[in-house]
């Protein structure tokens, strides 16, 4: 959203109004500084810039020992997921407005039941619980791979539905018109022309699934959290400034996540190819399908 | 009341589901092969081992070390295997007798202590350690024992069997829980919490670390004990007669000694006697 | 068998949930709070107002909740001994309400701000036309009609805060996972039914929540 849409709320400021928000701006300036300045120096106190527990950061074995590989584990069960919770999604949402009953409630009541429980009550159980039912092993790494998938999977599935909702119902029409069948029309029109009203949605997902792939070391997978905080933090005895470290990982991931989403978005529009969003006239800016986001830890 | 039915009848078929898994599992128990003939087949042995205890089971790089490490290798030399058929896997208390009951390690040396609870699932060899609860206070701490808790902040990992022992048996105490030790011990650095409690070895481990060096003391005053055992699966009695087998010869070959040497011994403390009559009966 | 016949046991089950419930309602209360203050600062004139709130939902709505309730023991307790409370317990407790508050009003801040769009512009154009403020403008014109417009991604937040408050257990709290892990221990047996009882619990309580939620968005909805 541009400051142009924004500046709506307020008049252009006349001489009265700027020096008014320069005192404000510097008052609150003043006052985030202080209170930067203030955890600074608390946090100095406690020792915990002191150097031998940043050292390690700068020698390269840390990172290639811990950290990368943390990071590659993050990595790679977040990626492995996104894949899965998108196809998850795609065929319970298109499951879900089936005319049969006997699919949309059935696809119903599994998104419903997924969306509803914890993700680490789903882990938890699909790390312990399965191996009984099943009789073989359950590697972590498929407990955290499947444990996003069905929650994540099941919040898109959602996104999905409103998003071909969304989709003016004149294209499935005109579609019928020409005599497609059903499986036609949601496959070559109302899923594609979701598909990139919902990107903002899906991306916003996306980077909830990179950030709960970090509740896997909970049930013993070795991610980021694992190897670069609590085993780095096992060895040097910094796990405060380890966690300090992670923070600005797991921010710059999601950051390069959402930086490439709104590259893509940019691109889908440029084409003119996205469908136009039913909005009010007037309204200040379309509004995304934001109504889905769930932020789940 | 509706509630209650729902929940009666999600129990039910709970039981069922539970019930169907548990008679599975006989069947299932029965084809388990034991880790002797994997390991002289395969010449391979997958170790549970912790990763972030130190003096015990670290990980530094990507290598681990430890007391608990040279005690796999002294197991895996007995079962014929070389040192680079090893591969150790980073075990959290919590997963430990999943990973031994569905095979993805072969065994776990992760500072496992044996109990009642436990053998009903998975298979003891050893002790080869026994190890005490004790607390691990800072320096100028003038903390005696357990019974001084009352009103101060302990810290222990959560579900723990340490954790467990402070609410039962000295509920004055406040416990606080985190998923890690070196989570406790930053606490306890940072005077958060007054103590922290666990094994004493586990204790010692963190004491020694260089950056830790001259902070913290451990009060040397065990109140629980704890038999360090080798897990493994509940149906493999051969593998665990022989592993017994392997700590017994560890004893008179010496190399139990030098194992302690090499690590905890580090700093002085003399290796302890390792007393064979005291192993488990693999039953 | 019956897990849940223990007294103990099920009174792990009571406090597990009963924690839950404390925390979805202090962190609703404090994300909304904080929540609004973050989207009037992002719609504001004054472009340090506007960094601050960009910065804040940046941060925090890429951080793991598990790494930012970390920061609230270590951080603000351990390093700036910010002490909320005597009692362990409860002193973690409202460390958490802080962290599920502060990770949850980057979202409630975002669902306000699109919120905001929804309202046509000639609303705010005719309030400064009568002489009114932006705080004027924003509080007596804008947010009410906004407010309509995120009944329903509110609802999904605070259904997600419910399923989030789970990760206060990392610092100690006996929450409901807390509970269940605890209870999967004790009784390795009965893994299934521990698990459908609290999982159940939770979405008999949440999936009627998200239709609540929804069936007031759309009583409350503006038709334009």
């Amino acid at each position: 959203m541009s400051t142009n849409t924004d500046a709506v709320l307020y008049d252009h400021p006349g001489p009265r109004a700027k020096t008014r928000n320069l005192i404000l701006t510097v008052v609150f300036g003043l006052a985030l500084l202080a209170l930067l300045w203030w955890i600074y120096r608390k946090f100095d106190e406690k020792g915990q810039w002191a150097g031998p527990l940043w050292r390690p950061f700068l020698e390269g074995s840390t990172w290639t020992d811990y950290i990368l590989p943390g990071l590659w584990s993050t990595v790679s069960a977040a990626a492995v997921a996104m894949v899965f919770s998108l196809i998850f999604g795609l065929v319970f949402s298109v499951g879900r407005l089936s005319d049969h009953w006997w699919v949309s409630v059935p696809a119903g009541v599994v998104v419903e039941f997924f969306r509803a429980v914890p993700l680490l009550l789903m882990m938890f159980f699909i790390f312990f619980g399965i191996p009984f039912l099943t009789e073989s092993p359950m590697p972590p790494f498929w407990a955290v791979v499947i444990g996003l998938t069905l929650y994540n999977g099941s919040v898109l599935a959602e996104a999905f539905r409103a998003g071909i909702r969304s989709v003016p119902r004149g294209q499935s029409e005109a579609g019928y018109a020409i005599g497609m069948r059903k499986t036609d029309v949601m496959r070559e029109i109302l899923v594609p022309q979701a598909a990139r009203a919902m990107l903002p949605v899906i991306v916003s997902q996306l980077v909830v699934l990179v950030k709960d792939t970090a509740l896997g070391y909970i049930i013993g997978y070795t991610e980021l959290l694992q190897d670069g905080v609590n085993t780095l933090g096992a060895n040097f005895g910094n796990t405060v400034a380890a966690a300090i470290v992670a923070v600005f990982i797991y921010v710059a991931l999601n950051a390069s996540l959402t930086f490439f989403a709104g590259y893509l978005e940019r691109r889908t529009r440029r084409t003119g190819r996205a469908p136009r969003r039913t909005t009010p006239p007037g309204a200040l800016t379309p509004v995304g399908g934001a109504t889905a986001v769930e932020p789940q830890g | 009341m509706r509630i209650t039915r729902l929940t009666a009848a999600v129990g039910a078929l709970a039981l069922a589901m539970a019930a169907a898994a548990c008679g599975g599992d006989d069947s299932g128990s029965g084809k388990a092969s034991g880790i002797v003939g994997k390991a002289s087949s395969q010449k391979k042995l997958v170790v549970g081992v912790k990763a972030d205890q130190p003096g015990l089971g670290l990980q530094t790089g990507g290598t681990y070390t430890g007391f608990d490490i040279e005690i796999a290798k002294i197991i895996a030399k007995g079962l014929g295997v070389p040192e680079t058929g090893i591969e150790y896997k980073t075990t959290v208390s919590a997963n430990r007798e999943p990973f031994i009951q569905q095979s993805q390690v072969d065994i776990v040396v992760a500072t496992y202590t044996i109990n009642d609870e436990r053998k009903k699932v998975v298979n003891f060899g050893g002790p080869y350690y026994v190890a005490g609860q004790d607390l691990l206070v800072p320096a100028a701490s003038t903390l005696a024992g357990p019974e001084g808790l009352a009103g101060k902040k302990v810290c222990s990992v959560s579900g723990s069997t340490p954790a467990k022992r402070i609410q039962t048996d000295y509920k004055d105490a406040k416990l606080q829980q985190f998923d890690s030790y070196s989570k406790c011990v930053q606490a306890l650095s940072d005077g958060s919490v007054d103590a922290v409690t666990t094994d004493d070895i586990i204790l010692a481990g963190y004491a020694a670390q260089d950056q830790y060096a001259g902070k913290f003391k451990v009060v040397g005053k065990k109140f629980s004990d704890e038999p360090y055992g080798i897990g493994l699966k509940k149906s493999d009695t051969e593998g665990c007669n022989k592993i017994n087998e392997i700590l017994k010869a560890s004893v008179t070959d010496g190399s139990y000694k030098a194992a302690w040497d090499n690590t905890l011994g580090k700093s002085g403390k003399a290796a302890p006697e390792l007393d064979v009559t005291k192993l488990t009966n693999c039953s | 068998m019956d897990v849940f016949s223990d007294p103990t046991n099920f009174e792990t089950y009571k406090v597990g949930f009963l924690w839950i419930l404390k925390l979805t309602a202090a962190g609703t209360v404090g994300s909304v709070v904080l929540g609004v203050v973050l989207a009037a600062m992002r719609v504001s004139p004054i472009p340090v107002l506007r960094g601050f709130g960009t910065g804040w939902v940046n941060l925090f709505r890429n951080t793991p909740l598990t790494l930012i309730v970390f920061f609230c023991y270590f951080g603000l307790y351990s390093a700036l001994g910010l002490e909320l409370s005597d009692d362990i317990d409860r002193n973690n407790y409202w460390l958490g309400v802080v962290g599920l508050s502060v990770y949850t009003a980057a979202f409630v801040c975002e669902a306000i701000r699109s919120g905001i769009n929804t309202v046509p512009a000639g609303q705010a154009e005719a309030a400064r036309a009568i002489g009114m403020s932006f705080l004027q403008t924003l509080t007596v014109v804008i947010l009410p009609q906004a407010a309509r417009a995120v009944v329903a991604p509110l609802g999904s937040i605070f259904i997600a805060l419910a399923k989030n408050s789970t990760i206060v257990g990392t610092i100690g709290l006996m929450e409901s996972s807390s509970a269940m892990k605890e209870l999967i221990n004790a009784n390795g047996d009965a893994v299934v039914p521990i698990f459908l009882v609290f999982a159940g619990t939770f979405a008999l309580v949440l999936i009627p929540t998200g239709y609540l939620f929804g069936w007031l968005a759309n009583r409350l909805a503006v038709k334009r």
